[in-house]
């Protein structure tokens, strides 16, 4: 009995060293540990011994079961590693050829800068305002202290309607509504599309964008309309760009100024993005005109306010070097893709 | 407008400033410097020289050897010119000098000859006949022989010079003259401005009694002055002056007409000379034109004038549009003899109408719209009498005739200094407002505190606008920023402008780009996309005077704008394009003056893509945003789409928009060759139905059973029709119904359909029962077979 466990155990063990895949290693399991195997077949002859013998053959065959169980669990984790191994070897993948995309569409280079410049002046706790694009004569010149025959009509070449109806030439139109309606604290900022008689080319476009910004309040100073759009200047531009102020005219604010930014081409040195100035113009601004203020039933001795307006084509195209106005209204996939 | 800047020297002096610094200064105070030009930047080392004597090189038989004098120095120099003679003066290039056009110049051998140099032409010092104001002859500049020697050239021609380029804002009128700008100049850089009263002696007679003027509508001429020279003599006028009226680009002509365009220049006031030999009865009537009168301007050009218009006439016929241009008929001439200098005031507003409708600019109309100082007449007459005599041109006839209307009284402003201080965030002291606008030429009562407004300066209304007066000098970056004090406002955007964002990042997250696009389009799109004759959408907003037929109309519709684009990628072979739009369209409203503009959300795709895809894309967005109950119908009638393959959409109970495969004949009319889909919702639809409220149901217990069906229905039996069968005869168990098959063939009936259908059923509190499982798909083929006649295959 026991040396015929001592050969079962030393055969196994022989055959299992010898196994080179995990089938081979079951066949083995089955051919000494199954039903019908080898330890199984002396276990049932155990019957035949004497009684007093049997505690001692039975210890001697768990021991010789679990040697057994404990070799082939062995070679099992042995040879599973090597066939997982072989697996992965065959199934490298070309990692460099392109990837697949669920390809997601963009949102036009105009939009993004926009949500830039809203996500600024909201911030500053301003709000967004609206306004028609065909509008009233009224709004967009005369409540701006534009009356019929003022020289800056001209400048403005308008598309009309009729006499009293036009395609807004500003987004500055929603300020007066806006005044109108609502009582100071203002603090707005109202982007749009606004419409001028000019024929098409690269820098030029009978339809464009402008943001249009607007702040009343009791004790609001030129400085802060200096520092709210330093703020803004360096939120859009980066801490590092200079900003200067240099005086302008616009009939709807006094003092009027126009805002620049130093060269984020040249940092000022003269390029050709700034002509050689090294400032780059960004927007007008200016103190709300006593008039507009009284026009819209605000006190001009109780509140002031300031204004400013910028374009949107102008701000996009420095951004990403466009160099054709027309592009944007082109709608070219080739072309929004890149943004 | 560009200027000569020793011109501001008669004025200020300025002559240490370099060109940048002012450039830089100017612009900070508010006279934007758009440039600054160096006249003689090329030329280098030329100076005068008197020729003591030619000789014949002993060479060359078309060389000359000269002896020169450059002060004090001889030179001697060889040339191939044949118009050099001993005495004469003349531009010498030194060794070492430079000449236009990048030449430059060395001491050399020439046929074996030293010449230290070269004589020039008006060509190589780069000044042209015109700037000489006459024809030199052909070879060597001969100067005036009283040109001194040894002076550099750039000093003779005012090469030395700068030439500045103003870009003036309309406000500022008096800006638009050296004087105006001197003044500025010599406020920014805290200089004294000296501006003498221009005075001529003229003759012992009186011009009133020589001329009459008289004006029919002092509305449109608040003032007329004039002033008569007799004895003229027409001649090209001297060179420096030349040179300015060259440097702001104007061209001279005669010393008369010079005069009028260099006071011009000078004080911003337009003037006029009027043969009088031309006018007749030596009678200037300022009136009205008559509707249809003739009039041929000096441009050459024959001009129809209306009774709007102003002109200046004698008895028997206009000699000039007012403010416009001269007639040919009074012109100066070569002999002429008497001028009449004309300086007016004429309304801003009538000129710029007249000029418009003639559609002739001019210098003088553009200076008159913009409103010029009514006491410049007198000043600008009495500058260009001095300058006749001061050239010994004419003989000034004594007097003045002025017809003057009540002019404006000064404007008397207020200043609160603090109040100004308070206004801008700044300190400025008292003393510093009251010098700066002393010096602008404001008076100032500093007892009273009242500001007196010069004529000039009719733009300063308020206080807001001697703030900026002060500012602007005091520097608007020495004003320290600050940010808004006072009450916070919330500030963010709208629940609508919320949503505008969420549609735009859900189309774009399904692979839709998105465009923008003009608002207004042409007529002609209606026809292209098929809208019936009379469709509501051909009533639009019109624009009276639009850049062509093709951006005519405010659109309706924003179909249109769609198509163009997918017909600008689909030209430039842009394979599988998918965009989308949030834009407005602009709906004429009865007994409105202003159209309703409503935002549109418009898909457009083709390549790669099917009805279903953009049926699927819209159903997605609805998922995104919130919109819970829709519906889409067969939608045969509208003719931009496929008559079959077109879904009306319906959110709650109204009508949304529309969904559908674009009518290949809209394909057509836009040149594309492959389906494009197109969809249509009214944003406002879209906002009235999202709603961003979600609540949790629990992740289920008990487990869902599907079963599939084989339906065969007749073609005519809508998909929307069997689900809405099903979710109604399967109640609440009913978790899911998925189509995922759709067959015509061979195995089928003519006329039919094969439906494949998966239901899965769920209870929530309970696993179903085959026998309930079983009741239920039961009561579903019943009812579909009832009520549209589909039965199991
Ligand atoms: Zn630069």
């Amino acid at each position: 009995m026991k040396e015929q466990l001592e050969q079962i155990k030393a055969q196994s063990m022989q055959e299992l060293e010898s196994a080179t895949d995990l089938q081979g290693l079951d066949e083995i399991r089955i051919k000494y540990l199954g039903k019908k195997g080898a330890l199984t077949s002396v276990l049932r002859g155990m019957g035949a011994l004497p009684p007093e013998e049997r505690p001692q053959a039975g210890a001697l065959a768990n021991q010789a079961r679990a040697a057994i169980e404990a070799a082939i669990e062995q070679k099992d984790a042995q040879l599973s590693g090597q066939a997982r191994k072989a697996q992965l070897a065959g199934e490298t993948l070309d990692v460099t050829m392109p990837g697949r995309r669920h390809k997601a569409g963009k949102l036009h280079p105009l939009t993004q800068v926009l949500d830039d410049v809203k996500d600024i002046f909201i911030g500053m706790g301003f709000s967004i305002a609206q306004g028609p694009d065909v509008e009233l004569d009224y709004y967009n010149f005369e409540a701006l202290n534009i009356p019929k025959n003022h020289p800056a009509r001209d400048t403005q070449d308008t598309f009309y309607i009729d006499e009293n109806v036009v395609l807004r030439t500003q987004t500055s139109p929603v300020q007066v509504r806006v005044m109108e309606k609502q009582k100071p604290p203002i603090r707005i900022i109202a982007p749009g599309m606004v419409y001028r008689s000019d024929a098409v080319d690269a820098t030029h476009s009978p339809v464009f964008h402008q943001i249009e910004g607007l702040v009343v309040d009791k004790g609001i100073t030129m400085g802060d309309l200096k520092g709210t759009l330093e703020v803004f200047a360096h939120a859009l531009y980066g801490a590092d760009v200079k900003v200067r102020f240099r005086p302008h005219h616009f009939p709807f604010t006094e003092p009027s100024a126009e805002m620049d930014v130093s060269c984020f081409v040249c940092g000022g040195e003269g390029c050709r993005v700034c002509k050689g100035e090294g400032w780059i113009e960004i927007l007008g601004a200016g103190m709300v005109h006593p008039k507009v203020l009284a026009g819209c039933g605000i006190d001009p001795e109780v509140y002031s306010g300031f204004a400013f307006g910028l374009g949107l084509e102008r701000v996009t195209m420095r951004r990403y070097d466009i160099d054709d106005l027309r592009l944007f209204f082109e709608n070219d996939v080739r072309f929004l893709k890149q943004f | 407008m560009k200027i000569a800047m020793s011109w501001f020297n008669d004025y200020v002096d300025l002559s240490d400033i370099p060109p940048k610094e002012f450039a830089d200064a100017m612009t900070m105070s508010g006279s934007m410097v758009e440039g600054v030009e160096s006249l003689g930047a090329e030329i280098e080392n030329v100076v005068t020289g008197k020729i003591l004597s030619v000789e014949k090189h002993e060479n060359a038989d078309s060389l000359q050897v000269c002896m020169l004098d450059i002060g004090g120095q001889m030179l001697q120099i060889v040339t191939g010119a044949t118009n050099v003679g001993e005495g004469q003066i003349v531009p010498v290039a030194t060794h070492g000098a430079k000449l236009a056009g990048g030449m430059s110049i060395k001491k050399g051998k020439l046929r074996g000859v030293v010449s230290e140099g070269m004589l020039c032409s008006h060509e190589e010092l780069g000044i042209t006949a015109a700037e000489l104001g006459y024809e030199p002859e052909y070879g060597i500049l001969i100067l005036d022989g009283g040109t001194p020697v040894g002076v550099d050239i750039k000093e003779v021609f005012g090469l030395n010079d700068n030439v500045a380029e103003f870009e003036i804002t309309s406000n500022r009128p008096d800006c638009q003259s050296v004087i105006g700008l001197a003044r500025e100049a010599a406020v920014t850089f805290g200089r004294p401005f000296s501006l003498p009263v221009p005075a001529a002696q003229g003759n012992k007679e009186n011009v009133a009694d020589l001329a009459r003027v008289d004006v029919l509508d002092q509305a449109y001429c608040p003032r007329y002055c004039a002033r008569m020279i007799k004895n003229v003599k027409i001649a090209p006028s001297p060179a420096w002056l030349v040179r300015r009226l060259q440097a702001s680009g104007i061209r001279a002509i005669n010393n008369i007409v010079d005069i009028t365009n260099y006071v011009l220049l000078e004080y911003g006031q337009p003037m006029h000379a009027f043969d009088m030999r031309d006018v007749a009865g030596a009678h200037i009537i300022v009136r009205r034109a008559r509707d249809g009168e003739m009039i041929t301007t000096l441009d050459d050009q024959q001009r129809k004038l209306d009774a709007s218009m102003l002109v200046i006439a004698d008895g028997e016929k206009a000699v000039a549009v007012a403010g416009v241009m001269g007639a040919q008929n009074s012109e100066v001439k070569p002999d002429t003899a008497v001028i009449l200098f004309e300086s007016a005031n004429f309304d801003g507003a009538s000129v710029r109408i007249t000029a418009k409708k003639l559609g002739l600019r001019t210098e003088a109309s553009s200076k008159y719209e913009k409103g010029i100082d009514p006491s410049l007449t007198e000043a600008a007459v009495n500058r260009a009498c001095q300058l006749v005599e001061e050239l010994g041109i004419g003989e000034v006839v004594g007097g003045m005739i002025d017809v003057c209307g009540k002019l404006p009284p000064a404007r008397s402003l207020t200043l609160r200094p603090e109040k100004i201080n308070a206004f801008l965030g700044a300190q400025i002291d008292t003393a510093f407002m009251i010098k700066t606008l002393n010096a602008l030429g404001f008076g100032v009562d500093e007892a009273a505190m009242t500001v007196s407004v010069p004529s000039y300066r009719a733009d300063v209304e308020s206080e807001a606008d001697l703030a900026e007066e002060i500012v602007r000098i005091y520097g608007y970056n020495n004003i320290k920023s600050t940010l808004m004090a006072g009450e916070i406002t919330k500030g963010g955007k709208n629940a609508g402008q919320k949503l505008e964002d969420k549609v735009k990042a859900a189309m774009a997250a399904q692979g839709l780009y998105e465009i923008l696009t003009y608002t207004f389009t042409s007529p002609a799109v209606f026809d292209k996309l098929r809208f019936p004759a009379d469709s509501p959408k051909r009533n639009v907003v019109s624009i009276q005077n639009p850049l062509g037929e093709e951006n005519s109309i405010m659109r309706t519709t924003t179909l249109a704008s769609m198509m163009e684009a997918l017909e600008r990628n689909y030209s430039q072979r842009n394979e599988a394009v998918k965009l989308f739009e949030i834009g407005r369209v602009y709906l004429p409203q009865p007994e409105q003056t202003l159209p309703d503009e409503k935002n549109i959300v418009t898909l457009g795709m083709y390549g790669g893509v099917d009805f279903y895809d953009i049926k699927g894309m819209v159903e997605e967005l609805f998922d995104s945003i919130g919109v819970k109950v829709y519906s889409f119908t067969p939608a045969a009638d509208q003719s931009a789409y496929h008559p079959g393959r077109c879904a009306m959409i319906t959110i709650g109970s109204d009508r949304a928009g529309y969904v559908g495969q674009a009518h290949p004949d809209v394909c057509d009319a836009y040149g594309i060759s492959e389906a494009c889909y197109l969809a249509e919702l009214s944003f406002d639809a879209l906002s009235g139905a999202a709603d961003n409220a979600k609540t949790y149901k629990k992740l289920p217990k008990y487990p869902a059973v599907s079963r599939d069906l084989a339906l065969l229905a007749d073609d005519a039996v809508l998909a929307g029709d069997i689900a809405q069968i099903i979710e109604k005869a399967a109640g609440k168990i009913l978790d899911s119904i998925k189509l995922f098959d759709v067959y015509k063939g061979p195995q089928i009936p003519q006329g039919k359909k094969s439906m494949a259908y998966s239901v899965t059923l769920r209870a929530a509190d309970r696993t179903l029962t085959d026998q309930e499982i079983g009741k239920v798909m039961d009561k579903i083929l019943e009812s579909l077979e009832c009520s549209a006649g589909v039965k199991l295959r």
